[in-house]
């Protein structure tokens, strides 16, 4: 028994050895961005590295603490952690500091307090607790919706915060119900609607609209044989459109097509409901049911990108989708990012010695965008590092997880790998320009307490669990 | 475990493939990539911030008020500091060695690698020659900078000023970077978005000796600067130096408004200052010497100074006497030199009595309205005094009192309107009634107002029963409307029918003949309607405020006048309403007499100058 008893045999050193090399080179990296005159000490708490070592030296005791308690007490307290966490989100929101432009901090005498870091390892527990309780299903349609309001409850408070980058976080954990055995089908519908979001964002909305329009005339014509509403009702209404499309692109008129096809489109589908309602044909009101649904998201999307967004987070989307070739503009971020990533070449300029990522170029150098330090001053060789340490770990998580006899362990252990996935995915992809600025840390590397005692909180109960695994069961 | 435990491979093969992009992207960027790669030399890159001009502000009649002079600041980043000719250095800019050493020492405090300012503001001579000469010091840089200059002498507290950011913008606001400038107080910070316009970027690339070879990649990652917006406020820059001039005088403030659109003409706060004293590198210095001084001229008086309103707001408590229909135009009451009831006497002065409403106004006569307050506080509409009380507060707020009434100024203050809830603490509920409160009747006791809510409150008469909430942004370029809320009219909760006997109240106040408070605001062919008041103030002399607006038809004026210190309102506020009434209609003033009696003050002069802001004042019944 004396496996089951020895936590160093039990617990995952490989997984504890890429934390560790995480947080000591992101410190090096944060001294490096920081580093104000020659003679500053390393433990200057004025200074943000001064601070962050302070941070690494609280995380340890986090883990210790973390380690002490039975392993029971994570399951058992999910909930009441996960209630807790809420009202503080609640309490930020009422009470909290605002800080460019967001209110998510609390100001306690000098340190600055983010909860919607924390949020993120509490939303797992109760996800995890949820999932693994006897008798659930993600069949069940009432499961489903208290999954989904365990994960979008701190993913709003957040948005109205607003932190945009926090709420896109969350959809990480429906990674985790994918694994659980969540639809497969559902999942492709998404990535399809996220695909077609894109589309949407890239071409004309009329265009979009004829083009679903033809999907579906051409599974009338080949699934459903309704000759009659595909001759009758589709093509002369294609071929206006088609004229008009013309006469606005080659003589300058400027027809308002967007409004004209959506009122044709609504016409020909009542016509083409009512021929599907009296051919009694469920084919037919399926795809007619399709066609809707489709639609109406595409108007929503463009109705949310012109209306709910900030202009600079549409600005983001478009640069991103190479839309508006800006570098002067909104792009400047990422340009700078990537002039200093670009100038570490392959070996890089060495410790200390850069310069693009000093404070003035790069925003955020020490927070959001320290992956440009480690492209400036490591060069290729310390950026490949970073990303394979990350992978490394993710897919080492994924064994651990795998490995797990409680279901509450596993579920835990992917909430934690997904959210780690996509937060370096976006973090890393907007640095060297694969995706929009959206402003979230790179764990455990980042400048930031909030974000290192949260991601070390989530990691090490995770190690806490797996090393305990011999005992939990359920 | 079942079927699904297959899709863990989903996970690791994303990851690793997300990985795989990433090293590749990334060997591309920097391996393969050449417009990215940067000469091994830290210096082949320079980056260039280049500050925008600041937006323009013109005043209603399009004059000029603040434009922009250059002004250069040496930067320097010590890391790249090499040597270099001290003596020539130092020669140009007329320093000492030891100074240079100093100036050097401190930029290397704040950072090694992060340019600082070495030395402000030097004249644009120096910085020519320097600018020919730059490359001889490398790790030195010019930096042009934009300041302010003002056409007239006047008007600082509205225009406010700008100054360096501090530490706690710097942290709160990633635009701003050490040394750059922002709007610290009044129109300067309420449109610093509009006025400042957008720092641009030049990235150039330089050879080793330090001289700028050409732009980077063609400027491809240059950010291009966007200048700053003009606006145009609706100050009367030429209305506002008449008016700073007839307070030289005196110690308090004057805010006119135009009624129909709520624009606001002048705002004096006396004494002031010349906002040309406050640019330049010495801001910092003479702030805190204009701190130090007891009148405090740097102290916003038409926003931030609160003085019980006095007779003026006699006005009140006859509208919502109107209003609550305990007191009708015919409404008489007899006056024998004072208000007596269970011991409690509020004096009056000499006037004929009885006296109707109108005269009431005309005389403003303290016993007609102790017992108005008192109809209204005993109305047996209503269940008790507490609930008479809120109802009266109710109509109060809606002239914009004990709140702040949202113009485009950062420090506005509210004033403060008694709640029923602060008396059933202060006397315990139930034991307080009328009398208790009876100051109020004549505007004394915890009634606080500031000069811009007296304003306000004019121009709401002057209208019949709204207001426009008072602002000063007129236009904003590039912007099509002003925000929103200046367009949307505010009702009082009094009916517009009310308004007419107290105007005539006002208007025989000035032109009704001998026993009229006010007869000194008389202008030959403008009917000007006006209300003295006497703020008490328990740490010295009584201030002294006049209300007014003119023409009594249409109105194009509404002002609120106070003088601290000088007594009864008809004798230096009521002078001074009617000249800057005339002067506003008529372009000129003819009456040299009235000037010269205002220009000359008081011969008492100011014997006692306590820095009286009347913040504390507290009331007892005495004469208003």
């Amino acid at each position: 028994m004396t496996r089951r008893n020895n936590i160093y045999a039990n617990v995952d050193w490989i997984s504890i050895l890429i934390w560790m090399l995480l947080i000591v080179f992101g410190w090096m990296n944060i001294y490096s961005a920081n580093i104000m005159n020659g003679d500053g000490t390393i433990l200057d708490f004025s200074q943000r590295y001064g601070k962050q070592m302070l941070w690494i030296g609280v995380s340890v005791v986090l883990i210790v603490i973390v380690f002490i308690l039975d392993a029971k007490f994570f399951p058992f307290f999910a909930y009441p952690l996960y209630g807790l966490m809420v009202m503080m989100l609640i309490a930020v929101f009422l009470f909290g500091k605002e800080i460019n432009g967001a209110k998510s901090w609390f100001v306690l005498g000098g340190f600055q307090f983010q909860p919607s870091e924390f949020a993120k390892p509490f939303t797992a527990l109760a996800l995890a607790r949820l999932l693994s309780s006897h008798g659930f299903t993600l069949k069940s349609k009432r499961s489903l919706v208290l999954a989904g309001m365990i994960i979008f409850t701190p993913a709003l408070l957040i948005l109205v915060q607003p932190d945009m980058g926090s709420t896109l976080v969350y959809f990480a954990f429906l990674l985790v119900l994918y694994r659980e055995g969540f639809s497969q089908n559902t999942m492709i519908l998404g990535a399809s609607l996220a695909v077609l979001f894109i589309i949407t964002l890239l071409t004309d909305k009329s265009l979009i609209v004829l083009g679903i329009w033809l999907v579906a005339l051409f599974l009338f014509r080949f699934n459903v044989g309704g000759k009659k509403v595909v001759t009758g009702i589709f093509i002369p209404g294609i071929a206006i459109f088609g004229l008009l499309f013309a006469a606005n692109y080659f003589s300058g008129m400027k027809f308002p097509i967007y409004h004209v096809t959506l009122a044709a489109f609504a016409g020909a589908s009542i016509a083409s409901l009512v021929a599907a309602l009296k051919s009694r044909q469920p084919a037919m009101l399926k795809i007619l049911v399709g066609m809707f649904v489709t639609v109406l998201f595409v108007v929503s999307v463009d109705y949310a990108m012109n209306n709910l967004l900030k202009e600079h987070q549409q600005q983001r989307i478009y640069v991103t989708l190479g839309m508006e070739d800006d570098p002067q503009g909104v792009g400047y971020n990422v340009n700078q990012s990537k002039i200093a990533i670009g100038s570490g070449g392959f070996a890089g300029k060495g410790f200390l010695k850069g310069t693009q990522t000093k404070l003035q170029f790069v925003p955020e150098q020490s927070t959001d965008f320290i992956f440009c330090t480690v492209g400036e001053e490591w060069g290729f060789i310390g950026t490949s590092l970073v990303v394979i340490l990350f992978v490394v770990l993710i897919t080492r998580l994924v064994i651990l997880a795998e490995r797990q006899r409680s279901h509450f362990s596993r579920i835990y252990g992917y909430g934690l790998l997904a959210v780690l996935f996509v937060h370096f995915t976006v973090n890393v992809g907007m640095t060297i320009g694969l995706l929009p600025v959206i402003g979230i840390p790179l764990p455990f590397f980042s400048y930031g307490g909030s974000s290192l005692l949260a991601f070390t909180l989530f990691l090490f109960i995770f190690l806490k669990l797996d090393s305990n695994r011999l005992e939990l069961l359920r | 475990m079942n079927l699904f435990d297959n899709r863990r491979y989903v996970f690791i093969v994303f990851t690793v493939l997300i990985g795989l992009v990433f090293i590749v992207r990334l060997f591309f960027v920097q391996v393969v990539e050449s417009s990215y790669k940067v000469s091994a030399l830290n210096n082949s890159q320079s980056h260039v911030v280049v500050y925008p001009a600041r937006g323009l502000i013109y005043d209603r009649n399009d004059e000029l008020i603040v434009s922009n002079q250059a002004a250069y600041d040496i930067m320097v980043v010590p890391n790249n500091v090499r040597a270099f000719d001290t003596t020539w250095f130092c020669n140009i800019l007329d320093i000492t060695k030891q100074n240079l050493e100093e100036r050097l020492q401190r930029a290397k405090n704040y950072s090694w690698r992060v340019r600082s300012v070495f030395m402000k503001q030097v004249s644009f001579d120096v910085a020519a020659i320097l600018q020919e000469k730059m490359y001889r010091f490398p790790g030195f840089s010019l930096q042009s900078r934009t300041l302010r200059k003002y056409a007239r002498p006047v008007a600082s507290h509205l225009l406010g000023y700008i100054g360096e950011v501090d530490k706690r913008i710097l942290e709160e606001n990633a635009y701003y970077a050490m040394g750059d400038y922002i709007g610290v107080i009044g129109i300067e910070k309420s449109y610093e978005n509009i006025l400042r316009g957008e720092k641009g970027l030049q990235i150039f690339l330089k050879d080793v000796h330090n001289r700028i070879i050409g732009s980077y990649e063609e400027g491809k990652y240059d950010k291009p600067v966007k200048v700053g917006r003009n606006m145009t406020i609706s100050l009367d820059a030429d209305l506002q130096e008449y008016g700073e001039k007839l307070m030289q005088e005196f110690v308090g403030s004057i805010v006119a408004i135009e009624p129909a659109s709520g624009e606001i003409l002048t705002m004096v706060s006396s004494p002031t200052v010349d906002p040309n004293m406050l640019i330049g590198r010495n801001l910092g210095e003479t702030i805190r010497k204009l701190s130090a001084d007891t009148l405090n001229p740097l102290f916003n008086r038409a926003l931030m100074a609160q003085y019980p309103p006095g007779s003026t707001f006699k006005t009140i408590n006859a509208l919502i006497g109107l209003q609550e229909g305990v007191l009708h135009t015919t409404t008489s009451y007899y006056c024998d030199y004072g208000y007596y009831y269970r011991g409690v006497h509020v004096r009056c002065h000499t006037h004929r009595a009885p006296l109707n409403l109108v005269e009431s106004i005309q005389h403003s006569c303290n016993t007609y309205y102790c017992n108005v307050f008192r109809r209204i506080m005993e109305d047996p509409d209503y269940e008790n005094t507490e609930e008479a009380f809120n109802h009266w507060r109710d109509h109060v707020a809606s002239f914009g009192f004990g709140e702040k009434l949202g113009s485009d100024f950062t420090n506005e203050l509210k004033g403060n309107i008694p709640t029923a809830a602060y008396y059933d603490r202060y006397y315990t509920s139930g034991h307080w009634n009328f009398l208790t409160i009876i100051s109020m009747a004549i505007g004394q006791g915890e009634l606080l107002i500031t000069p811009l809510q007296m304003a306000n409150m004019t121009a709401t008469i002057a209208n019949r029963g709204w207001f426009y909430t008072p602002h000063l942004a007129k236009e904003i370029e590039g912007e099509p409307n002003i925000d929103p809320k200046y367009k949307e009219k505010h009702y009082t909760t009094i009916d517009a029918a009310h308004y007419e006997p107290i105007v005539e109240g006002m208007d025989l106040a000035v032109n009704g003949g001998p026993g009229s408070t006010a007869r000194i605001a008389k202008i030959q062919d403008i009917t000007v309607c006006g209300k003295t008041g006497t703020a008490e103030n328990p740490h010295g002399e009584d201030h002294s405020i006049f209300i007014a607006f003119a023409p009594k038809d249409n109105p194009q004026i509404a002002l609120a006048v106070y003088v601290e210190n000088e007594g009864f309102g008809g004798t230096w506020a009521a002078p001074i309403a009617s000249l800057m009434i005339e002067h506003y209609l008529k372009g000129e003033t003819n009456r040299t007499w009235l000037e010269q009696y205002v220009l000359n003050g008081n011969t008492k002069k100011k014997k006692n100058e306590e820095a009286a802001q009347g913040t504390e004042d507290t009331g007892n019944e005495e004469e208003g």
